[in-house]
């Protein structure tokens, strides 16, 4: 079955007509995602990737004439938050934010609108999402992936590239990847993705990539240790040398007041039965250890 | 992007909030002035501070207090060049000094978990909050504002009462509004009043009164939202920005500099942090956190490349590159262009995974760079070459 994308992904892009909107639905498509639509007000009736995806005005017009499911958003910061209430008010019901530098109280506003709505937001400030085989939404290179039966979720966009290719060069492959995203108020955390793996009949182990600031993965893990006790579970955690109070590139990631540290996090998570890698690249050993044998 | 108090004090005010009157002042001179007009004014203090971005001022001597332009003098002098944790004082706070009858602490700031502004309040004022937390935390009183719409007052109210401020209703609530006001008007992370304060004042028929107002003032603005705000960039205090990090900021790196010797260049911010923590682990010391960020083309690697280069104590170079949006060989370019440009010689491990890693790969190799596959063999090479740098450097020099 896979978490947020699959077979079922009608997928609509926001800012299609842009540069990266352009590129990555094109390389969401030749991964074999179903793109079916895209929207940038004052273009509506043009076409994209070679004539092939209806652009429109308004998401809700997208929305109406070809039942898209699911928002990847390319649109500049400024705009960013105002498009992910326009998808969530038009019905759309898992919207991936990729843009990045988005004020963080606009996002305040804007996780309300979406929760009301009763849609999910991944992001902002994340890479999307993977279900190896059948659909990627986001920038993650596709080539990365093998097809499995272990979740990954992760902050970071490279560091989760650096997991999974490590994973997949061990021969362990994916149901799905996901990264929600590096800022400090984010649509979907470690703990709403841990919940959907865990009713996953086809994620059968988790990989969870965390980095230093805020509680998220404190929270995830106290979760996982109750609830997913007998499911084989690894991490590793970004920041260990990090000094306190600097904002390590996410905007999220700070150490502040003593807390938000990789040792509260490793603490953390290995109370709760997690084996914490000391670089990526364990990993795969580690899930082995732990039980694994897919 | 963190603002002296002076300047967050000054937004307070634009934003209605209670602030005494103060004045900022760079010299003795200006501190001797300013005290005399605070004096004439009918204070029998003056309260001098030391105006540095970072907590404990007062624990390491940065506020005295004066009680006449002599004595004003003798303290900012003393104040005025001080070292507080590694940050020289340029500039000191004068106002008069007031007479406190209870201190509080109140706070707007961004909570994360609940993706909300959260208000922490609590009647333990003048001391660090961290520490009410650790030995008290029922001292604390919690409650978030409205996602759409702010604090409402009936939640003002709540928090006033329960902080023991029933005496001085109207006050707390207009303060506890305004500091959600003033961090949504500015974009602010942090408005932090600590102490906020009921202080007396004697008015000129001699009676007295008592007033809340916020004695300390501290603001942390989101550097998202800067670009919104053009007035408040200007509150960027160059006295506190090193000129790497104002380099880096314009050539829209994320630059952090740090003490070791080996100095990083990685797209990304998570894989940035795990490759100086690989270092670590290898047995190095990182210099700097850099993230050249997505699609960087080959000037950004060329400014990447002189600031690291900028550091005496970096005498090896690890450069760690996953492509996603960003292309290896666009950057191997970069790599080159920045080699023939760069005025010392360090050596540099090159690793470029992902998109056009295999366009990279012969640039790589013609340059002669050395390479690595993986990111722990990567970090491993950068540390032996940087303990071979330092062997030769001592060996030289005996």
């Amino acid at each position: 079955m896979s978490i947020l994308v699959g077979r079922d992904t009608r997928l609509l892009v926001q800012g299609i007509t842009g540069r990266e909107g352009g590129f990555h639905a094109q390389a969401s498509r030749d991964y074999g995602t179903n793109v079916v639509a895209g929207v940038t007000p004052g273009k509506g009736g043009q076409s994209a990737l070679d004539g092939t995806v209806p652009v429109f005005d308004t998401v809700a017009e997208a929305v109406r004439e070809t039942g898209a499911n699911t928002s990847l958003i390319f649109v500049p910061a400024a705009g960013a938050p105002d498009a992910v209430m326009e998808a969530a008010e038009a019905g759309i019901a898992t919207i991936f934010c990729i843009t990045e530098g988005i004020p963080a109280l606009d996002m305040i506003a804007a996780v309300e609108v979406v929760r009301e709505r009763g849609a999910r937001l991944i992001g902002p400030n994340c890479p999307g999402a993977t279900s190896p085989g059948r659909a990627k939404v986001g920038i993650i290179p596709g080539s990365i992936h093998r097809e499995g039966r272990v979740g990954v979720v992760s902050r970071s966009g490279t560091l989760t590239y650096e997991a999974v290719q490590a994973m997949t060069d061990a021969g362990l492959g994916q149901s799905t990847c996901v990264g929600i995203g590096g800022d400090p108020i984010i649509g979907t955390t470690f703990l709403d993705v841990l919940q959907l793996f865990a009713a996953d009949d086809e994620t059968d182990a988790i990989v969870l990539i965390g980095e230093i600031g805020g509680a998220a993965e404190e929270t995830a893990a106290a979760w996982a240790g109750e609830h997913l006790a007998d499911v084989p579970k690894v991490a590793f955690i970004a920041g260990r040398t990090a000094p306190e109070g600097k904002r390590m590139g996410h905007a999220g990631a700070i150490i502040s007041g003593g807390a938000g540290t990789a040792a509260s996090k490793v603490e953390a998570l290995e109370a709760a039965g997690f084996r914490v890698a000391g670089s990526p690249t364990e990993l795969p050993g580690l899930l082995r250890d732990a039980g694994y044998r897919g | 992007m963190k603002l002296q108090e002076a300047d967050a004090k000054s937004l307070l005010v634009a934003q209605g909030l209670p602030v005494p009157p103060w004045e900022v002042a760079h010299s003795v001179a200006e501190a001797r002035s300013a005290t005399e007009r605070f004096l004439a004014g009918g204070a029998d203090k003056v309260v001098i501070k030391a105006q540095v971005l970072i907590g404990g001022r007062g624990k390491a001597g940065g506020v005295k207090l004066a009680g006449s332009p002599d004595e004003a003098e003798q303290v900012a002098g003393a104040i005025l060049g001080m070292d507080i944790k590694g940050m020289t004082v340029r500039k000191v706070l004068v106002g008069p000094a007031a007479d406190i009858v209870k201190e509080f602490y109140l706070a707007a700031v961004l909570d994360r978990a609940e993706r909300g502004i959260l208000l922490m309040g609590s009647a333990e004022g003048g001391v660090e909050i961290e520490q009410v937390a650790a030995a008290t935390p029922e001292a604390i009183v919690r409650l978030h504002a409205h996602p759409l719409l702010g604090l409402q007052d009936f939640a003002a109210r709540e928090m006033a009462f329960a902080m023991g401020l029933g005496a001085h209703l109207k006050a707390a609530v207009a303060i506890a509004k305004g500091l959600v006001t003033t961090m949504r008007a500015y974009d602010a992370d942090l408005v932090e009043i600590n102490p906020l304060a009921i202080i007396r004042e004697t008015a000129a028929d001699g009676a007295t009164q008592e007033r809340l107002v916020c004695l300390d003032a501290k603001i942390t603005l989101d550097d998202s939202a800067l670009a919104r705000h053009p007035g408040l960039e200007d509150l960027r205090d160059p006295d506190e920005e090193a000129p790497e990090d104002k380099e880096a900021r314009e050539a829209g790196l994320t630059f952090i500099k740090l003490d070791g010797t080996i100095g990083c260049m990685v797209n990304g911010a998570g894989l940035a942090m795990t490759t100086m923590d690989l270092v670590k682990r290898a047995g190095g010391e990182p210099a700097n956190f850099l993230d050249i960020g997505g699609g960087a083309r080959a000037e950004k690697v060329a400014a990447a490349m002189r600031l690291i280069l900028a550091d005496p104590k970096v005498n090896a170079i690890l450069v760690n590159i996953f492509g996603g949006i960003t292309r290896g060989d666009e950057v191997a370019r970069g790599l080159i262009e920045a080699r023939a440009q760069q005025t010392r010689e360090v050596p540099m491990v090159v690793r470029i995974v992902g998109t056009n890693a295999a366009e990279a790969a012969p640039l790589l190799l013609e340059a002669r760079f050395e390479t690595a596959a993986s990111l722990d063999e990567a970090a491993a090479k950068a540390v032996a070459a940087s303990k071979r740098a330092t062997a030769e450097a001592t060996g030289a020099i005996a």
